[in-house]
């Protein structure tokens, strides 16, 4: 290996590469356009990845919300067009009843004017357990969630998001404490969360479930349910099960398919990681494909060039150079030009993504989220380029040895 | 120096073959010069490629400096060709990208010299060739007689025991070609062993020692008494 670090070895390469310019130029187009093809698709197909992560983040996949509509059959003397109301209840026969459940949680939403000083505003106000934390990830940046006291105790107390903050407070305002009018009630504020993503309706802010219940006179009424299966389990047939007691409970007709929505975040996780390993292999397969092309074109020009030279090689061999010398200065030049154009494709596809990145990936709403490739992919590629560019090289090798010095020679 | 025994070789030529040299004997001694004369198609080229390693004979001994020749890998013959031998072409066969001193310096390169070394004994070469003002010139901007001046020049670097020739004035006029000769016999005075294919009288009266080849077996081998090139220049 130690020719690999001698001056002449790589004299002698750019001199026969740069004998032919353009040609080199143009033989590592292939490559170069293959990389930076594997480059910008990964590194996209990541961008869209981490959007949609953004957008689940929170979410535990594995879970379907449902809520109540109206019925759609006449069923036990009930006219069609009733409008079921869930209950609190209705999630403990679930939570009980229901195979491979791993939480029910109840939740109640709705719209309350809110004052700090003098700043105002109307926000949804969510009434919630604990676990809510469980199935959609709170990320609090100060304090805390509700906690089981505040439930039992029906405080008074309330997290918000991040968003409710900077609209109700001063820049850089302590709020930890701090009281918030709400439908005219004093409420303590206990902790901040990041504002959440735009999958499913985010909260604004959250109080005890049972302080909720109290303030709005709900009663056992509930506005619908977050309901997660263990991981085992089939999200779809705990969603069909879950309907199937709700009907039951609420005398709906069983074939009734109206009267409780749903919204199954597990299968549409399904469809988009489906979509997204669809995609990385489509890359990795038109990538690969498209190097290989690359590559082979290089062996390709290698051999017309080892042809060209036949002559030269002869002369070479007859001052000395032993076969050896010669092939392995014909892969060296293979996989020298193998990488260059490898290199240039991988810092032109970075730069190309660093655009991409900055032209579709700032804001709350882009489409790609840090496009980027990670240095393992870089290094897989460059590795697979010099596999590639050593094994092509030795067809070209090969052959400028396989003629006997003296035909070489002699050729005109 | 050199000894040959029974030397025979043949081509295939379709299902026939042709038998060009039919059992060669000779000897060469340190220190000689010798033209090998014979007329087109007799196997001069042949012979001299047998010598030179670049091709093999069919039958027959071949010794080299003590070393019998024979079964050489590719490898070895490489070796053998670089340690012990320098050859001058006719079409001179300088690499043409490479300037006159990176072409002088390309046998010491295979014999793994450092680059430093390699350009101070290429440069000495070229000077005695009197082309050191020339080293940085690509072949194409040298004559025909300065190319040649180089190809003996790199034929000279790894300082070889014996010098093969085919045809070294072919290319060139009179003049030249006795400005090259005068040149050659200027080495062949400081003891290098030259040997010459030609098929001009004129050049091979140049040297000491005149082997002449017909139907592939030697007419005549003869001693002669040498003309000195610089009588013409
Ligand atoms: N590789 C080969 N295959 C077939 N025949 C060959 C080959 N090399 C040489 N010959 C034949 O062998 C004979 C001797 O060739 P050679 O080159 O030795 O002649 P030469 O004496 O050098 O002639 P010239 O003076 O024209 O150079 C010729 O008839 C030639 O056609
Ligand atoms: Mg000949």
């Amino acid at each position: 290996m130690r020719f690999l670090l001698e001056r002449d070895t790589w004299q002698e390469v750019f001199d026969s590469l740069g004998k032919n310019k353009l040609r080199t130029a143009l033989t590592m187009v292939g490559v170069w356009w293959g990389i930076l093809l594997l480059i910008v698709l990964l590194g996209s197909a990541r961008g869209i990845e981490n959007s949609f992560n953004r957008l689940f983040g929170s979410f535990a996949t594995n879970s379907v919300f449902v809520w109540a509509q109206s019925t759609s059959k006449p069923f036990k003397g009930f006219q069609e067009g009733r409008q079921v109301q869930l209950k609190i209840t209705d999630a403990k026969k679930i939570e009980d009843n229901v195979e491979g459940i791993e939480f029910v949680v109840p939740r109640n939403r709705n719209q309350a004017l809110v004052i700090h000083d003098f700043l105002s505003g109307n926000f949804s106000v969510s009434g919630d357990y604990p676990l809510l934390d469980q199935v959609q990830k709170k990320k609090m940046i100060q304090g805390r969630f509700i906690n089981q006291t505040d439930i039992d105790e029906n405080r008074k107390v309330v997290a918000i998001s991040e968003e409710i903050y900077k609209q109700l407070f001063e820049k850089d305002a302590e709020m930890i404490g701090e009281y918030i009018q709400l439908n005219g009630m004093n409420f303590k504020i206990v902790g901040m969360f990041e504002t959440g993503g735009n999958m499913g309706p985010s909260d604004d802010m959250n109080i005890p479930f049972t302080t909720f219940q109290q303030i709005y006179n709900m009663g056992g009424n509930i506005g619908w349910m977050m309901i997660t299966g263990k991981p085992e389990y089939d999200i779809s047939q705990i969603e069909a099960d879950a309907k199937l007691i709700l009907r039951n409970l609420n005398k709906v007709h069983p074939e009734d398919n109206r009267a409780f929505g749903s919204f199954n975040l597990g299968k549409e996780f399904e469809k988009i990681t489906g979509f997204l390993t669809g995609m990385q292999f489509l890359t990795w397969f038109v990538g690969i494909a498209t190097l290989f092309a690359g590559v082979f074109a290089i062996g390709n020009i290698l051999l017309i060039t080892v042809r060209e030279r036949t002559k030269e090689i002869g002369v070479r061999r007859a001052l000395g150079a032993t076969p050896f010398e010669i092939k392995r200065q014909v892969v060296l030049e293979a996989v020298f030009i193998t990488l260059i154009a490898g290199l240039i494709g991988i810092i032109t596809g970075g730069l190309i993504l660093m655009l991409v990145d900055s032209l579709f990936g700032q804001g709350p709403e882009a489409v790609l989220v840090n496009a980027s490739v990670s240095i393992s992919i870089v290094f897989i590629a460059l590795t697979i380029l010099i596999v590639l560019g050593t094994l092509i090289g030795l067809i070209p090798a090969f052959k400028a040895t396989s003629i006997k010095p003296i035909d070489a020679l002699r050729e005109e | 120096m050199l000894k040959i025994n029974k030397l025979h070789k043949s081509y295939p030529i379709g299902d026939s073959s042709l038998h060009v040299l039919k059992g060669i004997d000779l000897s060469v001694e340190e220190g000689e010069m010798v033209a090998i004369m014979g007329s087109s198609g007799s196997g001069k080229s042949t012979l001299l490629n047998i010598i030179g390693m670049l091709d093999e004979a069919d039958e027959g001994e071949y010794i080299l400096d003590n070393v019998p020749i024979k079964d050489l890998t590719e490898k070895k013959a490489a070796i053998y060709r670089n340690k012990f031998l320098g050859f001058i072409f006719q079409s001179f066969n300088l690499i043409n990208y490479k300037n006159a001193l990176d072409n002088v310096a390309l046998p010491l390169y295979y014999q793994g010299l450092k680059r430093k070394e390699r350009i101070e004994t290429a440069l000495f070469h070229l000077e005695k060739v009197g082309l050191k003002d020339w080293a940085h010139h690509l072949p194409k901007e040298l004559s025909g007689g300065q190319k040649q001046r180089v190809a003996i020049a790199r034929a000279l670097a790894a300082n070889p025991k014996l010098l093969l020739a085919d045809e070294p004035t072919g290319a060139l006029d009179t003049k030249t070609s006795h400005e090259i000769m005068a040149f050659i016999q200027s080495l062949n005075d400081e003891g290098k062993t030259i040997l010459m294919v030609t098929h001009e009288e004129d050049i091979a009266s140049m040297c000491k020692r005149i082997v002449r080849l017909k139907d592939g077996v030697i007419m005549e081998d003869a001693f002669v008494e040498q003309v000195r090139a610089s009588e013409y220049v």
